[in-house]
């Protein structure tokens, strides 16, 4: 991808939904699992990757013409490193109890491959504010997953939502089990796939009825 | 030292807490090279010697250089900076040293510097405070869970491609529910050691 051409609010939409960090590019999955089994836990990784996207691909695109391209991985490693360990110590100092869960994960965000793929894609080669969109349009597309994962598996693991009960007992505790992260994202990937089918179908029997 | 303790390490890291089924790291080389046997079990080998020696590796600079220093809160970056350095350094002298090797696995070590499993394992020691030797013992038990896991999946995968999948679900969505199905076994392993 050379200069991109596309308006900011089309870099944004992409993010979100056609390249969506895991449902459609599959990648980044560990948190997706990891983290999912309440929507606070979610909520928190999601926000914490958006800051990082963001401020990497705007770092990196304000400082893409004194890059090395040799040297590039090092230097953008570097940078993600650092962001990562900002949030890393914030939500140490401000959100301890959903930190002590998530710790490890979110210090983990330093080896996402969504995160170096699209300064090394996007941001190398764009100006600011089309590299800014584009890296929050992807931190949102990963944050939206995030809540829709742990939307259901809390709801139906543990009968609740940000921690309060809406339906009681424990309808299906194996939703909140490590096997259940599985399934669901395996069950809503198999469900995004066949609305995509049938999408597509119906365009091309629209295509052809004109 | 305890061999037992050390054993015990060993089972726990691989069994109990298999960092593929309950702690959901390196999901995505997981997921990317379990197609084929003969990947699974050379990224298996590749991942196992990388994790011990960068296990062993960060712990020396954590305790000797970082902790003096006070610079704990540097180890994000320190670790990966070492790992990066260190899948390099193993990459150039393979490439010398033993070229026939190096065409079998270089692939899988380039690979290798963005995953998870390779960073979580130096940050689990450091947060755990293990000794020099339980490192390792942890980097290797890690190691092996990660391969078991590898070739479980990649094993059922090659039968996969012969059933009669409803197509949504093909590819990649069935094998989170076959993972899901496995780790659902896995949870059969905790309390098997108590710690």
């Amino acid at each position: 991808m050379a200069h991109t051409d596309k308006s900011n609010w089309e870099l944004i939409k992409n993010g979100m939904f056609s390249e969506n960090t895991i449902f459609r590019m599959a990648i980044s999955l560990c948190p997706s699992i990891a983290v999912t089994n309440s929507l606070k836990n979610g909520f928190f990784m999601g926000v914490a990757v958006i800051f990082v996207q963001t401020m990497v691909n705007l770092t990196v695109s304000l400082i893409r013409n004194f890059i090395n391209p040799k040297i590039r991985i090092p230097i953008f490693m570097l940078i993600i490193a650092g962001y990562v360990s900002l949030i890393d110590m914030s939500m140490a100092a401000f959100a301890r109890p959903v930190y002590k869960q998530i710790g490890l994960y979110i210090q983990l965000i330093v080896a996402f491959a969504s995160i170096f793929a699209r300064a090394e894609v996007f941001a190398v080669k764009n100006k600011i504010v089309p590299s800014v969109a584009d890296g929050f349009g992807m931190g949102v597309g990963f944050f939206l997953a995030m809540i829709v994962i742990s939307f259901f598996r809390e709801l139906l693991g543990k009968g609740a939502l940000w921690g309060i009960p809406i339906v009681p007992g424990h309808p299906l505790l194996i939703m909140i089990l490590p096997a259940g992260g599985f399934f669901a994202v395996g069950l809503l990937m198999g469900f995004f796939n066949w609305m995509d089918m049938k999408l597509t179908a119906r365009k091309a029997a629209q295509g052809t009825t004109r | 030292m305890d061999f037992g303790k050390l054993f015990q390490l060993i089972i726990a890291a691989s069994l109990i807490n298999n960092f593929v089924f309950t702690r959901f790291l390196g999901l995505c080389i997981f997921f990317g090279v379990s197609k084929k046997m003969e990947t699974a079990v050379g990224m298996s080998i590749t991942f196992t010697a990388v994790m011990v020696i960068s296990s062993a590796l960060s712990w020396v600079v954590f305790k000797f250089i970082m902790v003096p220093l006070q610079l704990e809160f540097l180890k994000i970056i320190v670790f990966i900076g070492i790992i990066a350095a260190f899948v390099q350094s193993a990459d150039t002298i393979m490439k010398k040293i033993s070229p026939s090797l190096y065409y079998k696995l270089g692939i899988y070590l380039a690979l290798i510097t963005t995953n998870c499993i390779i960073l979580a394992v130096p940050l689990i020691n450091a947060g755990e405070g293990y000794s020099f030797i339980e490192s390792m013992a942890f980097g290797l038990g890690s190691g092996i869970g990660f391969a078991l896991a590898l070739v479980i999946m990649a094993s059922i995968r090659e039968k996969l491609e012969l059933a009669d999948i409803p197509a949504p679900f093909r590819g990649l969505p069935i094998s989170f529910i076959v993972a899901g199905l496995i780790a659902l076994a896995f949870t059969g392993f905790s309390g098997l050691i108590t710690l």
